[in-house]
């Protein structure tokens, strides 16, 4: 496929956002200046600074010589950047593929983008006619590579940006040296030699310029004329399983969202099965027209392609999408995926083990629902206290490799932290007579203990306890122990911790 | 005469079997399992067989009844779930200890919690659960529900024919439900056997309140050997000779 790539060029970029937060300083003259070496350099101008004579690299000191009411503000370090990248994550919505090009600039990989916008004009169009609704000055070419859309954007005339497929080496040749990207000492010795243009070296032979310019020269022009591919490190990283819906109308119903739903997850999941894997997390994130984005969740316990069951779980988030003036853009990305069981592809057509598939959805449905961490399954643990003897288990599918202890008793009822009573006993080691909890007193008839259970010195450090199954007149039955030995006068902590069924 | 009366008897039984068929209740088969030791208490439900795939609803009080509770249900658990089935068990109040359940017959890991924050979630996860064909059972905390929620419920097991339990912790008003039976289980003073001290094994009074189509009734049973065992005369002997013993003693 032809590769298209599209150079956004900010000349003004930190003033125009300054104007926006300050709307009183539009149209004026002013600076950002920075100390270097002890004196104050202007590092960035407005617009109508520029046009007044200012330039950057300038001393504060001259330029106020030049325009006394020239505004001038500190930079801060780091700001351009971060705005530069903003920018980039905005422009996603265009292509997925946005690189940043530092200082003032973005590169957009349009590849295949630009006929839902009808055309490659219309799209070019749109996008600038965005950026500069809030006040941004903005250029932009598109080219069959970045190093000529590059220099088109900066050094073309707006009406032509738009270079032909295959086109680039005779735009170049009219454009001057500074537009493949030089260093400055190479432009100078260019300028010097009076190869002010690129046509004036373009044809020269590959070896003499080498010798003259060295390796930087005949790599940007390489780059440029597309003989050699040029990396873009991109501002969002795109995931492998990742599917878009523009919409050529702002979506605000549920019924949209969920058409949209559907169709991104119709071919995510082709895709899925094209390549054996399954969605374990999935992220939704929908690009509102006023700018902000809204992302939704979902998580499966088990690797999944199946697209109604997909689908189910994002229909529970839909009540949960605000999507103020309406949605332009879906962007539906598979953030986790594993390799899809092979048995797992036709429990779906029905089959022996399909109930079990059909429990794995619900949970996927509840914890969808209620949110990560409420489902709980269970297996046994080497620990000798009863709240430690289990632990959670790790998938569903996980099997216990101890059984479960059978030769102690243990209640049904278990109270997370014991509580403490009141007993009457008469006779060390020997069940209480009595017990008062919560206020009542039970009369102990029958007993069965004692049951030391040692607390695991490796992890913590205290006494053990002594439990006792009781039962009382009634013929309701608790589980009681003891803290500690029977420390004979001094009284010894009696506590509750359970009912026996 | 006589053979009038029996034929009149005889359309009598069918046309009650056709009408307990159309509420859902299918005679004693293959599908039908029977819960060992509960026999006394079968006979109190319509065909004389515990009903499966329909909403029971079982009510204890305090901690203790929860415990006696809970073991029950892992009894009847344990039935449900013998051919390596899975219950899920929805709560929002959950104190009901794991392992426990192992000594009635319910593996605990087998056992899939869901232990969520807000009542709305629980019912809406049971309507969920129930809709799973694969589920053995499901087994649901929830103190009160409506007539409208159960009925709810019922519509969706009728459907699905999966058993659910609405365990009503000391619910505090016992409203009308669609239940098919409304349980209600209390610890009894366990019997030790003669000669051994200690406590005995599990002993419950195993009460039906409500029976749809039914004798509603009252229990004494036992767990233990890994059944139920509900007492018929003899053991009601033991506890008036334990009694007698006590009174003496």
């Amino acid at each position: 496929m032809q590769k298209r790539y599209l150079s956004l060029w900010f000349p003004y970029l930190m003033p125009d956002w300054y104007c926006m937060r300050r709307p009183d300083l539009r149209g004026t003259a002013f600076a950002f200046a920075n100390l270097i070496r002890g004196r104050k350099i202007v590092t960035m101008i407005s617009a109508a600074a520029a046009d007044r004579g200012i330039a950057a690299k300038m001393t504060v000191a001259d330029a106020r010589a030049l325009v006394p009411d020239l505004g001038v503000f500190d930079e801060q370090p780091g700001r351009e950047a971060r705005l530069l990248k903003a920018l980039g994550r905005w422009c996603i919505r265009y292509s997925p593929l946005v690189a940043t090009d530092p200082a003032d600039g973005l590169f957009l990989d349009i590849s295949g983008c630009s006929h839902l916008w009808g055309g490659e004009a219309a799209y070019l169009n749109d996008l600038l006619k965005r950026l500069r609704a809030p006040g941004y000055t903005v250029y932009g070419a598109i080219a069959d590579t970045p190093g000529a859309a590059w220099a088109v954007a900066r050094f073309g005339t707006p009406d032509h940006n738009i270079v032909k497929n295959g086109a680039q080496a005779k735009v170049l040749v009219e454009l001057p040296a500074a537009a493949l990207r030089l260093e400055k000492p190479l432009l100078e010795r260019l300028s010097k030699l009076g190869l002010a243009k690129i046509g004036s070296f373009i044809n020269m032979p590959r070896s003499v310029l080498r010798r003259r310019f060295g390796e930087g020269l005949l790599e940007r022009l390489a780059q440029a004329l597309g003989q050699q591919q040029e990396y873009l490190d991109p501002v969002v990283i795109p995931e492998p399983f990742q599917e878009r819906l523009p919409c050529l109308e702002p979506i605000r119903t549920a019924a949209g969202i969920e058409i949209a739903i559907k169709r991104l997850l119709e071919s995510l999941c082709t895709q899925l099965a094209a390549e054996g894997a399954g969605l374990r997390k999935g992220l939704l994130t929908m690009f509102r027209v006023d700018g902000k984005s809204i992302r939704t969740t979902i998580g499966t316990n088990q690797p999944v392609q199946h697209q109604g069951h997909l689908f189910k779980l994002f229909e529970l988030k839909i009540p949960a999408i605000a999507p103020g003036m309406g949605i332009e853009l879906f962007i539906l990305e598979a953030t986790r995926t594993e390799k899809m069981p092979i048995h797992l592809e036709t429990l779906w057509k029905g089959g022996t083990a399909a109930e079990d598939a059909e429990i794995t959805l619900l949970l996927d449905r509840i914890a969808c629902r209620v949110g990560p961490g409420r489902i709980h399954r269970y297996v046994p643990d080497e620990h000798f206290w009863p709240e430690r003897s289990l632990r959670l288990a790790a998938s569903l599918t996980e099997k216990p490799e101890l059984s479960w202890p059978l030769h102690r008793p243990r209640p049904t009822q278990l109270l997370t932290v014991p509580e403490k009573i009141e007993v009457t006993a008469p006779i060390p080691d020997y069940p209480p007579m009595l017990f008062r909890y919560q206020g009542k007193t039970h009369e102990i008839c029958k007993a069965d203990g004692p049951e030391r259970i040692e607390r695991e010195w490796w992890l913590d450090h205290g006494e053990h306890r002594d439990y006792y199954q009781v039962e009382d007149r009634e013929g309701r039955r608790y589980w009681l122990f003891r803290s500690g030995h029977y420390k004979g006068d001094s009284r010894n902590q009696w506590f509750i911790h359970g009912f026996f069924a | 005469m006589n053979t009038t009366s029996k034929s009149k008897a005889d359309t009598i039984a069918k046309l009650r079997e056709k009408i307990l068929l159309m509420q859902g209740f299918k005679p004693a088969g293959a599908m039908h399992k029977r819960i060992t030791g509960l026999m006394p208490v079968e006979q109190a439900f319509p065909n004389q067989v515990f009903p499966l795939g329909a909403v029971h609803e079982m009510i204890s009080e305090g901690p203790e009844g929860a415990a006696a509770c809970g073991g029950f249900l892992g009894g009847l658990l344990g039935t449900l779930m013998a051919d390596a089935g899975i219950c899920l068990w929805i709560s929002n109040s959950r104190s009901l200890f794991p392992p426990a359940l192992e000594l009635f017959g319910a593996s605990p890991h087998r056992i899939i919690f869901a232990d969520l924050q807000r009542e709305k979630d629980v019912l809406w996860a049971t309507e969920e659960a129930l809709k799973c064909e694969g589920l053995a059972a499901v087994v649901t905390e929830l103190n009160n529900i409506t007539f409208a929620q159960s009925r709810r419920l019922q519509l969706v097991v009728e459907k699905s024919h999966v058993t659910a339990f609405i365990w009503r912790k000391d619910p505090v008003y016992l409203s009308n439900t669609t239940a098919v039976a409304r349980w209600k289980i209390a610890p009894a003073p366990s019997i030790s056997e003669p000669g051994l001290p200690g406590v005995g094994f599990p002993h419950w009074q195993v009460e039906l309140l409500k029976v749809r189509n039914g004798i509603p009734g009252s229990w004494e049973v036992t767990w233990s050997e890994g059944r139920f065992h509900t007492h018929d005369e003899t053991v009601r002997k033991l506890v008036s000779v334990r009694n007698d013993v006590q009174k003496t003693g």
